[in-house]
Formats: C-alpha cells, sequence, structure tokens
C-alpha cells in the first residue's frame, strides 16, 4: 500500500491505520496466538475427514485395512506430520491458555518464556513425528 | 448479537471442554503407544467397549461444541457483515449438528 493511499484512509476514517504485514513485528506471544487460532481452524477443518476414518475403521476388516494402509503412502504420512504439528500446538498453546487463566506464568516476562517454549515444543514434537513416520 | 454460547458461558465452556479433550487425548496416546490393536476385532472391540463408547461420545461432544464456540469468535471477529455472519453461523452449527449424528450413528445406531 503505497503512502497516498495510507494518507486518503487516515482522511476517510480519521484514526490511524497500519496494516503493513511486512513492517508489523509480532511479538512472540502474538504468534503463539494467532497460530493458536490458525490450528483451530485447521483441526476444525479436519474433523469430518476423522470422523470418516473413524467410521470407515470400524465398518468391516476391509475398510480397518484400507484406513491402515493410507499410511503407506508418502503425501498422506506428511499431512499426518503437519497434523501433529498442528494439534501439538493448538494443545500447548491451549495449556499455556488454561494456566494463565489461573494466574499461572501470566505476567510478562513468563508469559514471552512460555510462547517461546510452545512454539518450539510444538516443533519438536513435531520433528519426532517426522522421524517416527518418515 | 447473542447466539448460541456468549460471554461468561462460552468461555466457560471452551475451557471445560479443552481439559476434558486434553486429558482424553493423552490417555488414548499412552493407551495407543503401550498397546496398539493388532487386528480388525481387537480395535472393534475396543471401540465398542461401553466405557469406550461413552467416553468417545463424550470426546466428540466435547469436540464440537469446542469448535462451535472457536469458530463462532472467528467468524464474530472478522465477518462484520451482519447477513453473511449469520449465513456462516447457520452453516457452521448444521455441519456440526451432522457430524454429532454421525458420530451417534457410528456409536450407538450402526453398533447395536
Amino acid at each position: 500500500m503505497g503512502v497516498g493511499d495510507m494518507t486518503a484512509l487516515k482522511r476517510e476514517r480519521e484514526r490511524p491505520v497500519f496494516l503493513d504485514l511486512a513492517k508489523i513485528r509480532l511479538p512472540v506471544g502474538a504468534l503463539t496466538s494467532i497460530l493458536h487460532r490458525v490450528t483451530g481452524i485447521l483441526l476444525a477443518a479436519g474433523v469430518p475427514f476423522g470422523i470418516y476414518l473413524l467410521d470407515r475403521s470400524l465398518r468391516g476388516p476391509q475398510g480397518y485395512a484400507e484406513v491402515g494402509a493410507l499410511f503407506e503412502n508418502l503425501a498422506f504420512r506428511i499431512v499426518a506430520v503437519v497434523f501433529v504439528w498442528v494439534l501439538a500446538h493448538h494443545l500447548l498453546a491451549g495449556t499455556r491458555h488454561l494456566l494463565s487463566d489461573v494466574d499461572i506464568g501470566s505476567q510478562l516476562p513468563a508469559a514471552r518464556r512460555s510462547a517461546w517454549a510452545v512454539n518450539l515444543a510444538g516443533i519438536a514434537v513435531a520433528l519426532l513425528a517426522g522421524a517416527v513416520l518418515l | 448479537m447473542k447466539i448460541g454460547f456468549s460471554g461468561l458461558n462460552a468461555w466457560l465452556l471452551q475451557r471445560i471442554t479443552a481439559l476434558y479433550m486434553l486429558v482424553f487425548v493423552v490417555v488414548c496416546l499412552v493407551h495407543f503407544t503401550v498397546d496398539p490393536p493388532h487386528s480388525y476385532q481387537a480395535w472393534r472391540g475396543w471401540m465398542m467397549d461401553s466405557t469406550i463408547s461413552i467416553t468417545t461420545s463424550a470426546f466428540f461432544a466435547a469436540l464440537l461444541s469446542h469448535a462451535w464456540v472457536g469458530l463462532r469468535d472467528v467468524i464474530l471477529d472478522y465477518i462484520p457483515s451482519v447477513a453473511l455472519r449469520v449465513g456462516l453461523l447457520v452453516m457452521l452449527a448444521s455441519a456440526l449438528v451432522a457430524a454429532a449424528a454421525v458420530v451417534v450413528h457410528i456409536f450407538w445406531i450402526q453398533a447395536a
């Protein structure tokens, strides 16, 4: 967005607007938080597929074997590793929220440390899953 | 706009369901790591055990209501148009109810 556009927006809304995504620097806690939201949306999107696999695996020996055979496909295993990261990040960030609700680690320095810990631990869990599955 | 759970109720529902799911996922993870099912019969026998059917159904109830609160928040945050908002919320609610119906079918109708 050019400078001209910015001033036009300012006149229009009479308040400062700064949405240059390339220049906005997210604090680590904000990154943890937006990823919690993004991973939540992804998990919700995966629910129908999860229920479908559960149903298929329980319908008969053939369906059970077919669901198991999905893991022979490399693309499916890669998706599974990404899913592990998505789930791990969401659970860890959610646990951080729950602890923060009861005032554990809600002060800024501790919150920054736990945000780093959540972001890195999510990646570590995914790497572990990658080592097992890939 | 008040749709479904809102305010403190939504906040509380989000957290109670989160706690239940957290415990459920960790228990399942440990169980299947220690004792993975090696055949269809073993898998079906485990899933259709009444304790597992009940706790798994409760897991899906928690999951779908947790998803309702979370996605409702996302829609309310990013969709300013009231018509589009209501449309998306109705679609979301329908999808979640449909998912719940499939889960009930798997554990309590098909299995019976």
